[in-house]
C-alpha cells in the first residue's frame, strides 16, 4: 500500500528530472493541491462519493496540470531550467502554493469520502478494501507509464531528450514542448496519486511535505531518472517501511529510510538504477 | 570645478534643496505635500501596533488580552473554535461593564501551532502591542515553548491547555492554569472506574509529545495502583497521517485501547482503527481528543458503538441540560449536539473550549479583586489568582464547580465518562473533584516575582 502510493508519487518527480534535470522542489505541493481539488470536487459534485471520485480524477490532474504548465511556461523556461536557480525557485513556489491553499481553502484537515466502503476481514485483523484498490490502480498506472515510455513514439522522444539535448534538437524534435509536457505529466500523475490517496489521508495544507521527502528518497535510492529505479526503491522502501514498523517502530523505520540514502550517496552516487549524468 | 566629497555629502545637499529643482506642478504645492506626509506619518504610527492613543487615560484604556491561537498548523480546529469561545465571552464581559469598569479587547495572534513562534507572539504582546496578559494558549509543546518567555517578559499567561507542565511547577510564576483540569487528574480521576468497569489490561495509544507522555505516565501509574497493567505503549508522531502499520503491536491480550491523539489526521485514525478491528475488538476507552471537531456519525465509525470517551464537558446536551449550558451553548453558537449552530458539519471542541470562557471570567475576578489598573498592577493580579480556591458552577463556569490550587496554579474539576449509543456520547459516570487530587509537586508562591 505504502508502496504503491510511493512509486506513484516519487514517478512524477522522476520522469521530470530524468528528462529535463531540474528538481522540482513544489512536487509536494502538486500532490497537496491535488488532494485539495479532489476534496472541494467531491464537494461541488453532487451524486455520491463514487461521482465525486470520478470527476476529481479527471478535475484534479488537469487543474494541477495546467499549473504545472504554467510554472514551467513563466519560471522554469525564463531561468532556463538552470538546476541551481530551479531549486530556489521551486521552493519558492512551494511556500507560495502552500499558503494559497492555506489561505483559499483553510487550515483544517479535509475528509474525503472512499468512492466505495468494504471491509476485508481476515481473521485476526482487517483491511479496508479501497486502499487495496488504491494499490491495484498505482500498479495499473505504473504499467502505463511504462508502456507510454518504452513501447510508443513519445516515449521515445522523451528518451532521445533525456539522452542527448542538442543532438536531439537537431533531429527536429522540438525539446521545448517535450519538456513542458514531461513537466505537465509529471504533475498530473503525482494529482492522481492524491486523488487516489485523499480518502484514506484526509487533505491538509501541510501534507506535501511528507510525499516530498520519501519521493526524493525513493528518486535517490533508485537513481534519479531512472523508472525502474524509482519503482523497485519504492517497493523497497515502502516494504521495509511496513515490515520494520510492525515488527519494530515506524520511527525505526524512517531512520533506516534515511540512512539508506545515506548509504547509496556514498557507495553508488548516481543510484542502485540510475546511470551517471552526461 | 568637481566635487570631490563623500557622497553621503552630496546627497545630504540634495536633501536640503541646494541642488534640488522642484518642479512647479499645479495642485500640489510644498506646503501641502508636506502636510499630507506628516498626515500619513500621523496615520502610520496611530495605526502601528504597540502605539499608545490612550496615553492621558490610563482608565479609559481598554484592558488588553493577547489571545496566542492556533489558526493554522496541527492545532487549527481547536485553534477556530477557542477564538469563537474567546470571543463570545469576550463579548459578555464588555455587555457586563467590562473588567474594573474597562472594555476588554482580545488581541489575537496566530503561532502556527508552533512553539518557536509562540514564543515570539509572547514577546509581541509584552513589547509591541503592551499586552496586560496573554491567554490562551492549548497545545502542550506550544506552552513550553512560550512560558518561559512569558516568564522573563514578567507577562502574566494563562493558557488552556490541559497537560501537566503547569501544575508540575516545572515552569514559572507567571503561568497558570485556571480553566481546566490537567490531564494528570484527569486520568487519576477515572482510572478506578476503567479498572472496575472496563477492564485493566490496557493498551494504550498517544501522541510522542508533552502531552502524550502525561497520559503515559500518570495514566500507567494510576491503573497500576488499581491492580490493573498496561501491557503496550504505542507512541505516534503527531505529524503522522496514517496509523495503520501501528495497530498491528496492540497485544492479542488487551482488554482495553487507550487510545488518544490530537492533530489534523485525528478522523483518519479512529477510522483505520475501525477497519483493523471491525466490530470485534477490546474494549475502547479513549480521550475525546481523537475526535473533537470530528462527527461521532461519519462513516466508518460505527465500530465506535458502545465504547467509552472521556469528555470534560459532554458535547451532546442530552434530555435535561442545565440552564447555564444552555446559556454558554447559546453565546457561543453551539446546537445541543456539540455542533455550530450555522454549520451542523462544523462539529466545535466541545471539551477543550470552554477552559477559554472559564478562564477569562477567572480573570476577571483577579483582576476585579486586585483593583487592576494596569501593567504596574502584575504582581497584585498574579497574587490575586493564586489567592483565589473555588469557582462555583453557572453562567461563569458552565462545565462545573472547581477547587484551584495557588501554589500550583492549576485547577480540579469533575470528569465526565460517556457511552456512545447510537451515535450519541451519553454520560455514565461524573467523577467528584476530590477523586482527581493529588499531592502538589511544589509551590509556586515561594518563587520571586
Amino acid at each position: 500500500m505504502a508502496a504503491a502510493v510511493l512509486a506513484l508519487s516519487a514517478l512524477g518527480l522522476s520522469l521530470v528530472f530524468g528528462v529535463m534535470r531540474v528538481v522540482n522542489v513544489a512536487h509536494g505541493e502538486f500532490f497537496m493541491l491535488g488532494a485539495m481539488l479532489a476534496w472541494w470536487t467531491a464537494k461541488m459534485v453532487p451524486g455520491g462519493p463514487l461521482a465525486g471520485f470520478m470527476a476529481a480524477l479527471v478535475v484534479a490532474p488537469a487543474a494541477v496540470g495546467f499549473l504545472a504548465f504554467l510554472t514551467e511556461r513563466l519560471l522554469l523556461r525564463r531561468i532556463k531550467y538552470d538546476p541551481e536557480a530551479t531549486i530556489v525557485a521551486t521552493i519558492g513556489l512551494l511556500f507560495v502554493i502552500q499558503q494559497l491553499a492555506l489561505s483559499l481553502f483553510g487550515a483544517d484537515a479535509k475528509p474525503v469520502a472512499a468512492p466505495f466502503t468494504y471491509r476485508i476481514a481476515f481473521p485476526w485483523f482487517g483491511y479496508s478494501g479501497y486502499k487495496l484498490f488504491v494499490v491495484v490502480a498505482s500498479v495499473f498506472i505504473l504499467v502505463g507509464v511504462w508502456w507510454v515510455l518504452a513501447r510508443t513514439r513519445y516515449g521515445l522522444i522523451m528518451r532521445v531528450t533525456q539522452f542527448d539535448r542538442e543532438t536531439a534538437t537537431a533531429f527536429g524534435i522540438p525539446v521545448n514542448t517535450v519538456y513542458s509536457a514531461v513537466f505537465v505529466a509529471g504533475a498530473a500523475l503525482v494529482a492522481v496519486a492524491a486523488v487516489l490517496i485523499v480518502p484514506i489521508q484526509q487533505a491538509h495544507y501541510l501534507m506535501g511535505l511528507d510525499p516530498l521527502l520519501m519521493s526524493f528518497i525513493v528518486v535517490i535510492i533508485g537513481g534519479l531518472g531512472s523508472i525502474k529505479g524509482s519503482v523497485i526503491a519504492a517497493l523497497i522502501i515502502g516494504m521495509a517501511d511496513g515490515i520494520i514498523s510492525v515488527f519494530f517502530s515506524p520511527t525505526l523505520a524512517s531512520i533506516i529510510a534515511t540512512l539508506a540514502v545515506a548509504l547509496v550517496l556514498v557507495v553508488r552516487p548516481q543510484g542502485l538504477f540510475g546511470v551517471t549524468a552526461r | 570645478m568637481a566635487d570631490n566629497r563623500p557622497k553621503k555629502h552630496q546627497e545630504d545637499d540634495a536633501m536640503n534643496g541646494s541642488k534640488l529643482i522642484v518642479p512647479k506642478k499645479p495642485g500640489l504645492s510644498r506646503r501641502k505635500a508636506i502636510k499630507l506626509m506628516g498626515a500619513g506619518a500621523a496615520a502610520g504610527l496611530a495605526a502601528g501596533p504597540g502605539f499608545v492613543r490612550y496615553a492621558q487615560a490610563q482608565s479609559s484604556e481598554p484592558i488588553r488580552i493577547g489571545f496566542q491561537v492556533h489558526r493554522t498548523g496541527i492545532g487549527a480546529a481547536y485553534g477556530r473554535w477557542y477564538e469563537r469561545t474567546t470571543t463570545a465571552a469576550a463579548a459578555l464581559i464588555n455587555e457586563q461593564g467590562g473588567i474594573n469598569g474597562r472594555k476588554v479587547e482580545i488581541i489575537a495572534e496566530d503561532d502556527g501551532t508552533d512553539p518557536g513562534r509562540g514564543a515570539e507572539v509572547v514577546e509581541k504582546f509584552a513589547t509591541q502591542h503592551k499586552c496586560d496578559v496573554g491567554f490562551g494558549t492549548l497545545f502542550s509543546h506550544v506552552v513550553m515553548g512560550s512560558a518561559p518567555r512569558a516568564g522573563e517578559l514578567k507577562l502574566p499567561y494563562y493558557v488552556v491547555s490541559e497537560g501537566h507542565h503547569v501544575a508540575s511547577t516545572g515552569l514559572n510564576r507567571y503561568t497558570f492554569q485556571p480553566g481546566i483540569t490537567d490531564v494528570k487528574s484527569q486520568v487519576i480521576a477515572m482510572a478506578p472506574w476503567i479498572a472496575k468497569n472496563v477492564g485493566k489490561k490496557v493498551c494504550m495509544i498517544y501522541p510522542d509529545f508533552a502531552f502524550g507522555h502525561d497520559h503515559r505516565d500518570y495514566f500507567s501509574a494510576a491503573i497500576k495502583a488499581q491492580g490493573g497493567d498496561v501491557n503496550a505503549l504505542i507512541p505516534i508522531p503527531p505529524t503522522e497521517s496514517s496509523f495503520t502499520r501501528y495497530f498491528p503491536q496492540i497485544p492479542a491480550d488487551t482488554e482495553v485501547i487507550y487510545h488518544v491523539m490530537v492533530g489534523p489526521a485525528v478522523l483518519t485514525f479512529v477510522k483505520e482503527l475501525g477497519e483493523h478491528f471491525g466490530s470485534s475488538h477490546p474494549a475502547l476507552f479513549g480521550f475525546i481528543d481523537s475526535l473533537e471537531a470530528v462527527d461521532l456519525k461519519s462513516p466508518g465509525l460505527e465500530f465506535l458503538e458502545g465504547s467509552y470517551l472521556w469528555e470534560a464537558y459532554p458535547r451532546f446536551a442530552g434530555a435535561s441540560p442545565k440552564p447555564h449550558d444552555t446559556f454558554y451553548r447559546e453565546k457561543v453558537g453551539v446546537d445541543a449536539n456539540g455542533a455550530s449552530v450555522s454549520d451542523a458539519a462544523d462539529i466545535s471542541t466541545f471539551s477543550h473550549m470552554f477552559g477559554c470562557w472559564e478562564t477569562l471570567f477567572i480573570l476577571k475576578r483577579a483582576m476585579e479583586s486586585a483593583g487592576y489598573q494596569g501593567p504596574a498592577d502584575k504582581a497584585k493580579l498574579i497574587e490575586a489568582t493564586e489567592a483565589m480556591t473555588s469557582f462555583a458552577e453557572g453562567n461563569e463556569h458552565p462545565q462545573g464547580d472547581k477547587q484551584f490550587n495557588g501554589k500550583i496554579h492549576q485547577c480540579f474539576g469533575h470528569q465526565n465518562i460517556t457511552q456512545v449509543k447510537s451515535g450519541v456520547a451519553e454520560v455514565v459516570y461524573r467523577t467528584t473533584i476530590e477523586e482527581g487530587l493529588y499531592e502538589p509537586e511544589g509551590d509556586y508562591t515561594k518563587m520571586a516575582l
